[in-house]
């Protein structure tokens, strides 16, 4: 473990470089207004770590309420309320933004080349979007929120109650934009404005994930857009369209919220794959194993994601022919996603590894999301599916993938590419702590869920049998030790933009683009446009440039 | 360096454009004329056909896709896809409702 | 070396156009990248309809009769004048790429001021359609009458052409759903050439000042792709809305 590949300069020496993207401008309005992908990163980082957590504090009432058997904390309608804002802020505001916003908008343009986006002013615009949907969400909240959980399901959310439906499917549309805008520039920038010799193969495996969710957010969103807006008619003027009573189907609501809803599942993990790409690369000193299956299996992800929605729907009222349909497809959408965990473990088999913090996380990772990935299918198989469905199965298992698997992915993003942002390296010892505690804490509050939901506890209810109050105060102990292992990055991460060591170009000995520039990066992000000559995760050509570099350094010393 | 390798930008000109034009407008009388003829179950196929015929002359000429990159091609295939995916695969539920339970 | 090429980026800087961005290589590169990002955006515009035209074919399948007793209170006279209207803007509208590509200032401006009038000529004739619908009491949710469906003699007009039956109570009802959405379906439209139309009146007034005529032509092409998208969402309308059996 103390073995690292870490190779920072000289700290008596180092200098933060003076011109770079933060010290270009100074004053409120220049990053208000900025055009700089960059920028606009770090406004997103900050504003997704805000609604993250309150997503979690939400989280940590819902833990705190399950500790006993009765509904004692909170009135059972404002645990309602509870776990559907925890779900909406935690989907829509959290995990669907949080590494295309941050990591892919900071990172796309440097990866391939280019200056900036291809449309930074929509870039803009599509932070804005974010910013307004997000407060009216909370704004809602406070207001007296919505009960219906996130999946806003009809006919309860049309007719049966009286809460926020309307502004809460306002604010999600208008997050909804955001994400459209967001695939739309990173499709049109990866297509358009990739450097000279940038080929799609040489392209880093990052892109080619983003590049998946990116079809998946252009493609998927505007179904759930119009869903939402059918709501909204449905509940104001009655138009029927989900009515029994008027001849409506309330299930084709769900067809058209699950077309979306679905894809977004991969809308969330397909940036966390890029990551994990990246990092496990890096830290086993080796190129992706299978690197065109890498890649294809994204896009391969992205296109089977639109054949399998009705799996949320097995027990809703679909007919039996179209539940064996959907169940025979979800089977094969796993496919994908098991080709990828298989490539990055042999991409690990005779590397050389090292345990840095990003690398810790990867592994978590690649665990947790094998886990979460593999109850999928049991919960794709049709006839295990009508027992778990609606328990504590289903809850473990998405927040498995989610938490174990994409949040995991993104930490270690933030990880593995702080120093770049910010030129500053976080101390190493207590990020590596901060991840093994998230690890343990994590298990601590999910796994007991996975047991729960087989012995019958159903999700989204405040009171439950008392034979399970064990397994719960197990899954509430842990999320305090999770709650505390995601605190620790904040404190400092914060530090370290003061008192970090001083990072460096490299300071992970990394292949991409973005490493060969100074940290932080200039506004234009490259002093001469690169020409692309090498492929991509090639450490022999890295390690020519690092000897060109030291003869230079010698000839000139001497 | 920039990769757009797509138009010699062809500029389609009037005479296909009144071409086109008389086209719809053709289109339109037959699709109406049909309507009010008694085809049983061809009906709607016919009104479908017609207007999808119509529609690709809009996207093929007016909008330019026949002359095109393979990229603009495929992007548009990718949208109709997409839709049809939608529709059909929600009609598959619909549809075999009416079979009942096995 | 490096001096030699930032010598040439500075040469290179006085050759470009004022509408050249920074982060693009080229006007080519330029206008193809935003090309591109109009397509993507029309396809977001094509799974937004798509989730109306799925419910529009559910219960139109499950509904036949209703439709079709909601469809003949519909004129497809004006229907048939509105799809002709829009295919003429179509083409008023390619016109105008054409003499944008070609430098035709005034030509440019005409079929931009044509494609505006007709577009207005199309929201009055539907403005005219609601208001009959709103006369019969054929909006759903504002005082939805039953009548013309269950007593089609109250309504000469439509009973001399078609002579429909009366429907059954439960399937007169249901011609609230196809009023719907007939409603959702070409409200939704007409907002997006409601859109449209004031983009128009914005270019109008640039292209009367040149702006498009002097090599710039990405606007007025990526404004002609929604034109035309928009018209070919009414051509479907049309054919889905107005002229399920009319015989």
């Amino acid at each position: 473990m103390s073995e690292t590949i870490v190779k920072l300069p000289d700290p008596s020496t180092a200098r933060i470089p003076r011109d770079n993207f933060i010290t270009r401008e100074n004053g409120l309005l220049s990053w208000l207004l900025t055009g700089d992908h960059k920028r606009i990163a770090v406004l997103y980082l900050i504003s997704i770590t805000f609604f993250f957590f309150i997503g979690g504090a939400l989280a940590g009432l819902i833990r705190l309420e399950l500790l006993t058997p009765q509904s004692d904390l909170m009135a059972t309608d404002t645990y309602n309320k509870v776990f559907t804002m925890h779900g909406i802020i935690m989907i829509f505001f959290f995990l669907v933004p949080s590494v295309p916003a941050t990591l892919g908008n900071f990172f796309i343009p440097m990866m391939i080349g280019a200056k900036d986006l291809a449309l930074p002013k929509v870039n803009l615009l599509s932070w804005y979007l974010y910013m307004a949907g997000g407060i009216l969400a909370i704004v809602t909240m406070a207001t007296g929120g919505v009960d219906t959980g996130w999946t806003f399901t009809t006919p309860l959310s049309t007719h049966y109650v009286n809460t926020k439906v309307l502004t809460t499917g306002l604010a999600v549309f208008i997050a909804g934009f955001s994400s459209i805008l967001t695939g739309l520039n990173f499709i049109v920038t990866i297509h358009k404005m990739r450097a000279p010799g940038m080929t799609w193969f040489r392209l880093p495996l990052f892109i080619w994930a983003h590049y998946a969710a990116s079809i998946l957010m252009v493609l998927a969103t505007p179904v759930v857009a119009i869903a939402i807006v059918l709501v909204a008619l449905e509940r104001t003027i009655g138009i029927g369209v989900f009515d029994p009573t008027k001849g409506g189907d309330p299930l084709l609501f769900q067809h058209l919220f699950w077309f979306y809803s679905h894809p977004a599942v991969y809308i969330m993990i397909l940036p966390g794959m890029g990551v994990i790409s990246e990092v496990i690369s890096t830290f086993s000193r080796k190129r992706v194993f299978g690197y065109t299956a890498v890649a294809f299996s994204s896009v391969a992800i992205a296109v089977f994601g639109f054949f399998v929605w009705a799996h949320h729907m097995f027990i809703m009222g679909i007919s039996n022919y179209a539940v064996l349909v959907f169940s025979l497809l979800t089977m094969l959408v796993a496919v994908p996603s098991a080709i990828k965990i298989f490539n990055w473990t042999f991409t690990l088999y005779k590397g050389s590894i090292t345990f840095e913090t990003p690398m810790l996380y990867a592994f978590g990772f690649m665990g947790l999301f094998t886990i979460g990935g593999m109850t999928g299918v049991f919960l794709g198989s049709s006839g295990t599916d009508i027992h778990l469905t609606e328990t504590y199965f289903i809850v473990a298992h998405f927040h498995f993938v989610m938490v174990g698997g994409m949040l995991m992915a993104f930490l270690a993003g933030i990880h593995f590419w702080w120093p770049k942002i910010t030129g500053r390296m976080y101390p190493e010892k207590l990020s590596q702590l901060a991840a093994v505690v998230t690890f343990i804490g994590f298990n601590f509050t999910f796994f007991p869920q996975f047991i729960l939901g087989t012995l019958g506890m159903p999700r989204r209810i405040a009171s439950y049998p008392p034979e399970f109050q064990v397994l719960n105060v197990f899954s509430t102990a842990g999320a305090t030790i999770l709650g505390v292992g995601y605190l620790l990055p904040v404190i400092y991460l914060i530090w370290s933009l003061k008192y970090g060591a001083i990072a460096g170009n490299n300071p992970w000995q990394a292949t991409g683009l973005e490493w060969q520039t100074q940290s932080p990066p200039l506004t234009e992000n490259f002093v001469v446009p690169p020409v692309m000559d090498h492929e991509a995760y090639d450490y022999e050509w890295l390690e020519r440039q690092q000897q060109a570099e030291k003869q230079t350094e010698e000839s000139h010393g001497g | 360096m920039s990769f757009s390798n797509d138009h010699a930008h062809h500029i389609v000109g009037p005479k296909v454009y009144v071409a086109i034009l008389l086209a719809l407008l053709v289109g339109t009388a037959l699709t109406v004329w049909a309507s009010f003829v008694d085809l049983g179950f061809w009906n709607p196929i016919i009104a479908l056909a017609i207007a999808t015929s119509k529609a690709t002359l809009v996207v093929l000429f007016f909008m330019g896709v026949k002359y095109s990159s393979k990229l603009t091609k495929l992007t548009v295939f990718a949208g109709l896809f997409t839709f049809l995916v939608l529709v059909s695969m929600t009609l598959t539920d619909y549809f075999s409702r009416a079979w009942g339970s096995w | 070396m490096v001096d030699k090429i930032a010598n040439a980026s500075e040469g290179a800087h006085e050759e470009h156009p004022t509408y050249l961005r920074h982060h693009f290589n080229s006007v080519e590169q330029q206008a193809d990248a935003s090309n591109f990002a109009m397509w993507l955006f029309l396809l977001t515009e094509v799974m937004f309809f798509g989730g109306l035209f799925t419910a529009y074919l559910i219960y139109r399948n499950w509904y036949y009769p209703a439709f079709v007793a909601g469809s003949h209170q519909l004129n497809v006279a004006w229907g048939t004048t509105n799809t002709v209207v829009l295919i003429f803007s179509s083409f008023t509208m390619a016109m105008g790429v054409w003499c944008a590509e070609t430098r035709r200032r005034r030509g440019l401006v005409l079929s931009l001021t044509l494609t505006f009038l007709l577009g207005l000529v199309f929201l009055g004739i539907k403005t005219v359609e609601y208001r009959e619908k709103i006369e019969m009491h054929h909006v759903p949710g504002f005082h939805y009458s039953l009548q013309s469906f269950l007593d089609p003699e109250s309504n000469p007009e439509v009973y001399r052409e078609y002579h429909d039956k009366p429907l059954a109570l439960d399937m007169a009802r249901r011609t609230e759903l196809y009023f719907s959405l007939y409603f959702l379906m070409t409200g939704m439209h007409a907002l997006h050439m409601m859109i449209g139309i004031g983009i128009l009146v914005f270019m109008i007034f640039r292209a009367r000042g040149g702006a498009y005529t002097t090599g710039h032509v990405t606007f007025v092409e990526n404004f002609g792709l929604y034109w035309h998208f928009v018209d070919i969402v009414w051509i479907y309308l049309f054919a889905l809305l107005y002229l399920i059996s009319r015989h």
